[in-house]
């Protein structure tokens, strides 16, 4: 099948476009991108509505999906619907499911669950140690043989130095990325929220900033030692992006990325012990998030990635301490990213898609990030001036444990191609009434 | 000219915290307290304010002189009581803190005094719950009760709570009764001073209000009021000081040290206390302690909250 996208702002920095084009895609692939592009027999046009752009297809490096073990909060299946609503081509799972993707059986279940999905790309991220227990190396060969992109305790870190610098050379030696929760855990504590006056006023047990500055330290040190890249999963303190822009400097292979939520919300949100607030890290005062902003402008900051942590109701509804750790992510990450970041001029769209797209295919080393000719069409259409509120029970993502509830955001997400196909179109948007309902081929 | 309306009642639903009154609702409290006290001295300690209310305690963490004090300040104003000693287990079985209020609500009850080891469970409960809600303590947070008697015990000797120099001493990271009367003492205009080992002092404390200070004599330097809390003896297992006996020596409130304060200061202690670790036997004995004070007023202040809560149909 051939149709082409019509007179859309394009914006692939990884080409250096920023123009209203036409892009052509045939058979799944990218064929052709150019102006007023002729259509071939039989191809369908769709228009691209009035101030819509149209990008590589954003890819979350950073998602819980749940399954197996813990369907009643996500399951593949709903998690990639909840992706490709939020503009998401293709999603890295974390592998804290239960039983812990630590080896191959587990890999290729959730490679098979996310096939018969056919929604978004799902790259499985393999347990590091054998159940994340920071003991035994896990078979990163065979986890990487069975389609596992990175390893990662996330959920925990790394826990040993000695562990994390042979996680490193042996990953490295495979060319698979490590990707590291970092956190000391004794000084974390029985900790729950940011360590500062607002939970000294509430009572609520603290977690120093320097619990994350400290571990990135040591895995910095490791990667020079090691010679092998490091990704920082959600660094969340101005202290922690000082110790990756120094590891940068001295030509360490650090990169790190930031959630939504740690750039839109303050330790001031916990205030009324919502247990949506509740997320690890803990969310920091404003100098922080001032200073994630700023590297997310300057390009310290390698990616946005939303630590989509879905938890069901009945676990959220426990006393603050007692709830789980953990917010979703997925379906609100673009409209906080537009109205935070670009509306405000912070970065611009081209710098917005790097952090979505290009930087996360990059690191990650998988397909996308950019639209280029004969590349699997992942797309995505974005709808910058789209007034977006946010609401729990309209989200695809079986759990709605966010903060976001009610919140009105300006920039929201138009369609999703997937390899072609369209996945996703949002029925709010205007000028979409044209194009096949989705997913269709 | 006519002054201020007088407050007649508090504007809050519930009594979540120090932090909900303002200061004018606090000396109504202490000032409708004064007459609650008055029954408890008569013969016939009840009065009927509050006949045909049921009044649940619902106390997920065990506390004895709490409850009592609550159960008899109810019992005192003529409510229906209950209480129920919830075990936590069933969180770990399962059941929601929400799941567990739910079924007690069902039971149509007037009021819930609600005791939880998280802080932040009675704010959570009372965002859902049709019940007027009494916060009896919940985790660090707040122990707004507390704070309410040991202000009324305080102007019971001082007169007033301006001005005065308080000196809060111990364990304040994990204190609720700190959080509360910090609120209290300085809505009320007093200064607050506090010492602890570093370890146990909040960070952050000053944006509360407190003025830290790195020993237990700068603290009690001129203090019109000396209120000691207490060291769980666990906290000594997690490092936050090496040993009871050094905690003792530094911190343990003396009568030479006492003598730093000034000459009719009061000495306060929420209880239970622990002799020879926060507070020597012959201070807490001693003629300036009004520990047992607070306890009997603790029933008069929880009277007063109880009525002005509860005492009116909506």
């Amino acid at each position: 099948m051939t149709y082409i996208l019509r007179n859309g702002r394009v914006v692939d920095p990884a080409n250096g476009r920023d123009a209203v084009l036409d892009v052509e895609v045939r058979d799944g692939v990218i064929a052709r991108i150019g102006a007023n592009l002729e259509a071939p027999a039989g191809a369908t046009v769709l228009d691209v509505p009035a101030g819509c752009i149209v990008t590589p297809g954003l890819i979350d490096m950073h998602v819980h999906l749940r399954e197996p073990g813990q369907e009643h909060k996500e399951t593949v299946a709903s998690g990639v619907a909840a992706a490709v609503a939020g503009g998401f081509t293709a999603v890295a799972c974390m592998p804290n499911t239960s039983p812990v993707n630590d080896s191959a059986a587990v890999t290729r279940y959730i490679v098979d669950k996310a096939a018969a999905a056919g929604l978004a790309r799902v790259y499985p991220i393999g347990a590091a140690s054998v159940g994340s227990k920071g003991e035994q190396m896990a078979e990163i060969g065979e986890l990487k043989a069975a389609g596992c992109v990175a390893v990662s305790d996330d959920g925990h870190p790394i826990r040993t130095a000695l562990l994390m610098r042979r996680v490193l050379e042996y990953a490295g030696m495979l060319d698979v990325l490590v990707i590291d929760h970092c956190e000391d855990p004794t000084l974390k504590g029985d900790g729950v929220v940011h360590e500062g006056a607002v939970a000294s006023e509430l009572g609520l047990r603290g977690i120093p900033g320097e619990a994350e500055e400290l571990w990135i330290e040591r895995d910095i040190t490791l990667a020079g030692l090691t010679k092998t890249p490091v990704h920082v999963a959600h660094l969340s303190t101005a202290g922690s992006l000082r110790a990756v822009r120094a590891g940068k400097a001295r030509g360490i292979a650090v990169t790190c990325e930031v959630t939504p939520h740690h750039f839109v919300m303050t330790d001031e949100a916990l205030r009324g012990y919502d247990t949506n607030t509740k997320m690890n890290p803990p969310l920091r005062p404003q100098a922080d998030v001032d200073a994630l902003v700023e590297g997310l402008a300057d390009g310290s900051v390698d990616v946005i990635a939303t630590d989509h942590a879905p938890h069901h109701a009945d676990e959220k509804a426990l006393s603050y301490d007692q709830a789980p750790f953990g917010i979703t992510g997925l379906e609100t990450a673009v409209p906080l990213t537009f109205d935070r970041l670009v509306h405000t001029g912070r970065i611009d769209l081209a710098r917005m898609v790097e952090l979505l797209s290009v930087n996360p295919a990059r690191i990650l080393k998988v397909p996308g990030g950019s639209l280029t000719e004969g590349a699997p069409a992942d797309i995505t259409v974005l709808a910058p001036d789209l007034a977006v509120t946010i609401r729990a029970a309209s989200q695809k993502s079986l759990s709605k444990n966010m903060p976001f509830e009610g919140w009105t955001l300006k920039g929201g997400v138009a369609a999703t191609i997937v390899g072609g196909r369209l996945v996703y179109r949002n029925p709010a948007v205007d000028g979409l009434e044209g194009w096949p309902t989705a997913p269709v081929q | 000219m006519s002054g201020p309306t007088p407050v007649t009642a508090l504007s809050g639903r519930h009594l979540l915290g120090i932090s909900d009154l303002t200061p004018r609702e606090i000396t109504l409290v202490l000032d409708t307290a004064d007459a609650m006290r008055e029954v408890g001295e008569r013969q016939i300690k009840k009065v009927p304010a509050l006949r045909g209310r049921t009044i649940v305690n619902l106390f997920f963490e065990p506390s004895t002189r709490t409850r009592t004090s609550f159960e008899i300040a109810e019992k005192r104003l003529s409510a229906d009581t209950l209480n129920l000693a919830v075990s936590t287990s069933s969180v770990v079985k399962g059941e929601t803190l929400l799941d567990t209020v739910s079924n007690i609500e069902a039971m149509q009850p007037d009021m819930l005094v609600v005791r939880h080891a998280s802080s932040g469970a009675c704010e959570q409960l009372a965002r859902h719950c049709r019940s007027r809600i009494v916060n009896a303590g919940d985790g660090l947070h707040e122990h707004p009760t507390q704070a309410l008697l040991d202000a009324y015990t305080i102007r019971q000797h001082k007169g007033r709570l301006d001005g005065l120099q308080v000196a809060i001493v111990g364990d304040l990271l994990h204190s609720r009764v700190l959080r509360s009367n910090l609120l209290l003492l300085r809505k009320m205009g007093a200064t607050v001073r506090v010492a602890a080992p570093r370890p146990l002092v909040p960070v952050g404390i000053e944006a509360m209000g407190a003025i830290p200070c790195r020993t237990i004599e700068e603290a009690l330097e001129g203090a019109d009021v000396v209120m000691m809390l207490r060291i769980q003896l666990e906290r000594m297992q997690n490092n936050f000081f090496p040993s009871l006996r050094e905690y003792f020596t530094l911190f343990g409130l003396t009568s030479e040290r006492l003598a730093l304060a000034k000459p009719d200061a009061i000495v306060m202690h929420p209880g239970p206390m622990n002799r020879g670790v926060e507070i020597a036997s012959d201070v807490a004995d001693g003629p300036r302690a009004v520990i047992l004070e607070q306890v009997a007023n603790g029933v008069a202040v929880r009277m007063a909250v109880l009525y002005l809560l509860g005492g009116s149909d909506e």
